[in-house]
């Protein structure tokens, strides 16, 4: 019998390729007679074009052809479209002003796309594309979000720069809960803008085909049949069968990979106008005003208790910046992700949250590892743990004294969580972080001239993003199921096809362990390919840490139908009843006696079917299947986090960092802690180091790796890291997901924690050196 | 303006015309099709790019070719034994899951190697020092630190 593989640490199959510098990502693909394009990009925040003069730049050595916004207009290029309509508060749906590939009129970003030049070499593109020569007459720049709707409108769409207002709850009722509440708890914050930064830059290469009229194009994307599907669609019109997106190694996403970029479309357009393949690939300075930004949210929030502590109500008033255009999602990232997620871990039972969405002079803004949930768990943790200091009471007490305890629990919120166990988490992860301890470490601290302060998070999330039903009823204009496939070769090995895409997290390992386990066989057995939509029947792709809870699931719905065929078959071999063949450990056996056939027979027979059912059953052992989750899975953890200010500089170290978190079951713990360390280093990025910045004419002022600082290896620590498990109710496989955990509740912990060593409410995010120096010197 | 370059790298002699300001990491991932050194960044801070150059890691965005007129250089793709065995760095980075999307990767093996010759047992801090130019987005870098401490002792000095 084979050791079990579901829950085993099993080395991961895609390392040889990566460490020996095999991979293949996007711009590591070279076509024969490979053209490349440079963009030229706009260096104000908010102006029109008077005139774009292209003619010494089509003159340049090595230059194939320049294109405007003009002549994509002329070639009736459509502008890029939004996944999700939000409908406002008064029932009209949000503003959806257009998008174009290339600005037509009038930029509104630093950065923007004005014309794109192609060329025989990069750097005939880039030297060219500094002699295209645009007269911008600069208008003032909108780019405080708060302020926005005050200004004069960037699109004629929305005149007071209001995409949307939007609410869910009942505001009377929680209006009337705080005019009772013996105790209210209010805090004013920003969720600071942040920017990516997947180590691969953005890329794409498109190829066109005379011959066969099909379109191939490699493109550094976590979701190949969505890209397609808008780009053929919605942009170029083209048919979706004469086109092939792959996303083949992908250097990380973080959700800045998700969406359908204009560079995209530009150059898949260009390589058929041209007749010659067209790569383009970011530059990081591209990167940091072209690729999505994440969070930017400025809020009001408010928490009622009563005289027990009992959590009555919360009050949230959030404006969240949209930049400049809709990119894919971004108007339900502040919305259906967010809003639905203030319960958090508690049985607060009235919320009402309004969300006030604006367009802004800034580089579009959608979902960022977390989206949205970490920005609602931001809010209820700094909440909770500024009431508890408010009230003299233990922040774990308090929660303790809030959580929800009965499953499945219906939050005001709209969300039903299936299962759950906070306490556990929560002991769990105050054990292991020696609690016990602080006062005692707190007091060295002290004797070294430095603070030390604790601070928790208990944080939710959804994720298996979503029911379609469900996503079509709140908006979503896209299905949210995910595909997939078992084909087995006549030898018994077998290829696994995922609608699912990998950029770091290790799918060719975990899923080919589900699949190795349940049919009882070697794992080297098992291959799983994604990323191509020639080869794949279809996907959703990757985000919201819905792979192993959706795609996952459609696998194992594949596999069912593979073994039942394969019973069928092997009680036509055995001479048996199929109800009484049962497959265990890699063979079909007739129950209660030793007749059996191996898996590898039975496929051999499925292939060549001399001895076969044919009258019955087609050959071949080939299955797939669509699965679409019957709701979200709600993953949850308590995060207790120490930190030590040193009061001379204000710089924050992580002293210790535990995290204990509940993903349901878990099949491979060494990629699953690995998922934890990447979100967490992220979200303490957030708290401490990451802080995206425009000045008022609206350029970035962190528009490099040396300006924006996400972390380095000095500035996190090793973490402490534990599981308990709840499984998931609604799929075979007990999953959760645990993409984006630590992204989402590292920032309030941190934030917690610091604000606890300095004795101080609040403070903003990031909290550099400089920040919490200033914030102690009135006091030194 | 062309200028010829000719240099060692992973063993054998190359040479080629490029133009004088072709950066050494150009030359390796366009003129040699090596692609495993990667480009993730314009400003010499990630470290994606790093090579070994006589012996010694060096960011190959922040030098053009002719600087390495004559020299010895390593990059991902000549770390690994003939038989394609694994390196004990590379295996100490698989064993250690030390890396994810995998595009930083060959950066951090790069400088491991040369780090390690100097530093046979290295303490944590050790290693997250000698990190400072590398930066990895997936990982957190805890199990980077893990894999090169592994690393670092089995390779006991030598490369």
């Amino acid at each position: 019998m084979n050791a079990p593989l579901i829950g085993a640490r099993v080395q991961r199959k895609e390392d040889y390729r990566f460490l020996t510098g095999s991979g293949q990502y996007t711009d590591d693909v070279e076509f024969q007679g490979q053209a490349y394009a440079a963009f030229v990009r706009s260096p104000h925040a908010h102006a029109t074009l008077r005139k774009v003069n292209v003619e010494e730049a089509k003159r340049a050595p090595g230059v194939l052809a320049v294109y405007t916004g003009a002549d994509l207009a002329a070639a009736k290029v459509g502008g890029l479209p939004c996944g999700w309509l939000i409908t406002d508060v008064n029932g009209q749906p949000m503003k959806e002003p257009p998008y174009p590939a290339l600005a037509q009129g009038k930029v509104r970003h630093v950065g923007e796309r004005v014309a794109v030049v192609i060329a025989e070499s990069p750097e005939q593109a880039k030297d060219a594309a500094e002699l295209v020569e645009v007269d911008y007459g600069v208008l003032p720049a909108v780019i405080d979000a708060a302020s926005a709707r005050k200004n004069a409108g960037i699109h004629d769409a929305a005149p007071d720069n209001t995409c949307y207002v939007w609410a869910l709850g009942d505001k009377a009722k929680v209006d009337a809960a705080f005019a009772g509440a013996a105790h209210v708890t209010r805090l004013e914050f920003v969720n600071n803008r942040l920017v990516p930064n997947a180590i691969e830059p953005r890329a794409v290469n498109a190829q066109y085909s005379r011959a066969s009229g099909e379109y191939t194009v490699y493109v550094a994307s976590q979701n190949p049949h969505v890209e397609r599907l808008l780009m053929t669609a919605f942009v170029l019109g083209l048919p979706e069968n004469k086109v092939r997106v792959v996303a083949p190694d992908v250097g990380g996403g973080f959700g800045s990979k998700i969406y359908l970029y204009p560079e995209d479309v530009v150059v898949t357009w260009a390589a058929k106008q041209l007749n010659r393949p067209v790569k383009w690939t970011a530059e990081r300075s591209e990167s940091f005003v072209s690729d999505a930004h994440g969070r930017d949210h400025v809020t009001v929030a408010e928490l009622a208790l009563d005289k027990n502590g009992k959590f009555l109500a919360m009050r949230v008033k959030t404006t969240a910046n949209l930049g400049a255009y809709l990119s894919t999602f971004a108007s339900c990232i502040p919305t259906i992700l967010y809003a639905t997620l203030l319960a958090g871990q508690y049985t607060t039972p009235l919320i009402y949250c309004e969300v006030t969405a604006v367009f802004t002079n800034t580089t579009p803004v959608d979902a960022y590892r977390g989206a949205g949930r970490p920005e609602a768990t931001y809010v209820v943790e700094r909440l909770v743990e500024t009431a508890a200091r408010e009230l003299r009471t233990d922040p774990a007490e308090l929660r303790r004294r809030n959580f929800i305890r009965q499953f499945p629990y219906q939050t005001p919120v709209a969300l039903c969580y299936d299962a759950g166990n906070y306490e556990a988490t929560l002991d769990a992860a105050m054990k292991m972080a020696d609690v016990a301890g602080f006062a005692k470490r707190k007091e060295e601290s002290k004797k070294k001239g430095r603070l030390r302060g604790l601070g928790y998070a208990c944080y939710i999330e959804a994720c298996g993003i979503a029911p379609s039903n469900v996503a079509g009823s709140l908006g979503a204009r896209a299905g949210l199921f995910e595909a997939g496939e078992i084909r087995v070769h006549p030898t018994g090995t077998v290829t696994v096809f995922t609608g699912s895409h990998a950029h770091g997290q290790g799918h060719e390992t975990t899923f080919a362990q589900v699949v190795a386990d349940r049919l009882g066989m070697p794992i080297e057995n098992v291959d799983v390919v994604h990323g191509d939509t020639s080869k794949v029947l279809f996907g959703m792709g990757t985000y919201g840490s819905r792979s192993i809870a959706v795609g996952g699931t459609a696998i194992v719905k594949a596999l069912d139908k593979i073994i039942a065929k394969g019973r069928k078959i092997a009680a036509h071999l055995l001479e048996a009843s199929e109800a009484d063949v049962e497959y265990a450990n890699g063979e079909f056996k007739v129950a209660g006696t030793d007749r059996k056939k191996t898996f590898g027979e039975v496929a051999f027979a499925a292939y060549v079917p001399h001895n076969y059912p044919l009258d019955k059953l087609e050959p071949g052992l080939n299955e797939n299947a669509f699965y679409d989750p019957a709701n979200f899975t709600f993953p949850a953890g308590s995060y207790v986090c120490e930190v030590e200010v040193d009061r001379e500089t204000g710089a924050t170290e992580i002293a210790r960092f535990t995290a204990v978190d509940d993903f349901g079951k878990i099949i491979n713990p060494m990629i699953v802690e690995g998922q934890v360390h990447g979100g967490l280093t992220q979200g303490i990025g957030q708290a401490l180091t990451e802080g995206c910045r425009y000045d008022a004419s609206g350029q970035l002022m962190t528009g490099s790796l040396s300006d924006y600082c996400i972390p380095r290896a000095g500035d996190v620590p090793l973490f402490q890291l534990d599981t308990r498990e709840t499984p998931c109710t609604h799929n075979p496989l007990g999953v959760k997901g645990c993409g984006e955990a630590g992204a989402i509740g590292a920032p309030a912990a941190v934030m917690n924690a610091i604000t606890d060593a300095l004795g101080v409410k609040d403070l903003p995010m990031p909290a550099t050196a400089q920040t919490v120096w200033r914030t102690l010197r009135p006091a030194a | 303006m062309s200028v010829k370059v000719s240099m060692k790298v992973n063993g054998k002699p190359v040479s080629a015309e490029v133009e004088a300001r072709t950066l050494l990491v150009t030359f390796i991932r366009e003129n040699l099709r090596l692609t495993g050194t990667h480009v993730g960044c314009d400003t010499a801070q990630c470290g994606a790019c790093t090579v070994l150059m006589n012996g010694k890691a060096i960011k190959s965005c922040s030098i053009v070719a002719m600087q390495a007129e004559g020299g010895d250089i390593m990059t991902i793709e000549g770390v690994a034994k003939p038989d394609g065995a694994l390196h004990p760095m590379q295996a100490a980075f698989k064993e250690n899951h030390g890396l994810q999307c995998g595009f930083c990767t060959p950066g951090m093996v790069m400088n491991a190697l040369d780090f390690a010759k100097s530093h046979p047992n290295p303490t944590e801090q050790e290693v997250r020092e000698a990190l400072e130019g590398n930066l990895c987005r997936c990982t957190g870098y805890h199990n980077i630190v893990k894999s090169i401490m592994a690393g670092a002792r089995a390779m006991n000095g030598k490369i």
